[in-house]
């Protein structure tokens, strides 16, 4: 919190855009007030373009803390609001295990394999795999 | 027995037998070698067995000239314990029980303690008494090193065994591209269940895996535990993108699910690793094709 107005130590995270996808790729720890601009620069982001989808991709991330977990189901309720699809890609097995560990499942968030897996499934029925959700009939 | 734990001044009892064993160093490894413990593990040649011998006599004799010989951590015995364990496991692989290396081992007691006797025909007879003593004190301890030795190499070989159990009790299958299986057989641990779900996931990441689906066909029951840990498992692969399908559930496992009152929801459950790698293949799009009547027959 200290570096809100000196800025992070190592620079904010970029958000790219690639036609109606929004890509952020983190990379090792995730600074408070880095999340904090990041969330803000995602949700501008949204609402000035025709952003239909945000691609987050963790396959850089080898730690990770409840915090993080917080800050991405924010992201995707924050993108939810403005009606894009947030897909978290490339997770490392042991973020993931240490995410379940923690209770946080996650459950509303999207998932892919990998950056490209998750432009697919944002591009919809373009992709060869059908959407998750739509395969349960009943609980 | 404290009369031989006189500090190190000169001429007690534990380095005179520490000299003495210098001296006798060979008379003592040539009568080793017909000990069963010396002839049954060095078979090749003689020799060998005598140079083994005159190693663990240097060692003991390094012991009691250091005033130690009640100490099995003593210093000297570093350069032959491994020696020892060596001795010690031919012996258990040629079916020796525990008690019987431990009779072996005392019996290289006997020529040490005759020889000793011998050669202190001059002195007086409590010194010769004193150093006899410091002798037997020093081989129950050398006895005590080989014992010790030899269950700290069967501990390290059951430690060794039981990683490997983990391993291969754990395959990771490929069954089609981007599909994985683990085949889960016996009863599942917290340990088992953690190497499981490691394995499982570095293997949706190696193989770009979208669907991995754990078969509990050799899984004899299921309790609170093992199916908290399928429901981490199913949660991990979910975060890494990957979709997780539970096969294998026999009636009598689903009856025990159903009584204990666990919720298995949120996941995926198929009879069979038939029918779940028939989902598997659905769900990409790959249906399977009857050859001859050219109509699907994918479940």
């Amino acid at each position: 919190m200290t570096h809100a107005h000196t800025g992070p130590p190592w620079g904010s995270v970029p958000v790219l855009r690639l036609g109606d996808v929004l890509l952020v790729t983190l990379q090792g720890d995730l600074h408070d007030s880095t999340a904090e601009q990041l969330q803000q620069d995602i949700s501008e982001t949204i609402a000035s373009s025709s952003t239909t989808g945000v691609v987050i991709d963790l396959s850089g991330v080898e730690m990770v803390d409840s915090f993080l977990g917080r800050v991405l189901a924010e992201i995707a309720a924050k993108a939810g609001l403005l009606a894009a699809q947030t897909v978290v890609a490339g997770m490392r097995p042991a973020v993931a295990i240490t995410l379940v560990e923690l209770g946080l499942t996650l459950p509303g968030l999207r998932t892919a394999l990998s950056t490209e897996d998750a432009l697919g499934l944002l591009a919809g029925e373009a992709s060869p795999y059908r959407p998750r959700g739509t395969r349960r009939e009943s609980p | 027995m404290p009369e031989h734990e006189t500090a190190g001044q000169h001429g007690s009892p534990a380095r005179e037998v520490g000299d003495f064993l210098r001296r006798r160093r060979e008379q003592i490894a040539q009568r080793w070698a017909d000990t069963p413990l010396f002839r049954t593990v060095f078979t090749v040649s003689r020799d060998e067995a005598v140079e083994a011998g005159k190693a663990v006599v240097e060692a003991l004799a390094a012991v009691a000239a250091a005033g130690r010989v009640e100490d099995a951590e003593a210093d000297g015995f570093t350069v032959v314990r491994e020696q020892l364990t060596r001795t010690a496991a031919a012996r258990s692989r040629a079916g020796a029980g525990s008690a019987q290396v431990s009779n072996e081992v005392d019996a290289l007691r006997p020529p040490v303690v005759d020889l000793l006797v011998a050669d202190l025909s001059q002195a007086s007879a409590e010194h010769v008494r004193e150093c006899a003593t410091a002798a037997t004190v020093l081989m129950g301890t050398l006895r005590l090193v080989v014992m010790e030795s030899a269950l700290n190499e069967g501990r390290a070989l059951i430690d060794r065994q039981r990683m490997e159990l983990l391993e291969t009790a754990t395959p990771v299958i490929r069954l089609w591209d981007g599909i994985v299986a683990v085949p889960l057989i016996g009863t599942l641990d917290s340990a088992r269940s953690q190497v499981v779900m490691e394995t499982l996931l570095e293997s949706v990441v190696d193989q770009h895996a979208r669907f991995a689906i754990l078969d509990i066909t050799g899984v004899p029951t299921v309790d609170s535990l093992v199916a908290q840990h399928l429901m981490k498992t199913v949660a991990a692969a979910r975060l890494m993108g990957a979709e997780c399908i539970v096969s294998g559930i026999r009636p009598a496992i689903a009856q025990t699910i159903v009584h204990l009152g666990l919720d298995l929801g949120t996941v995926v459950t198929r009879a069979s690793l038939a029918d779940a790698l028939a989902y598997a293949l659905d769900q990409q799009g790959s249906g399977i094709v009857d050859p001859v009547s050219r109509g699907a027959v994918a479940r």
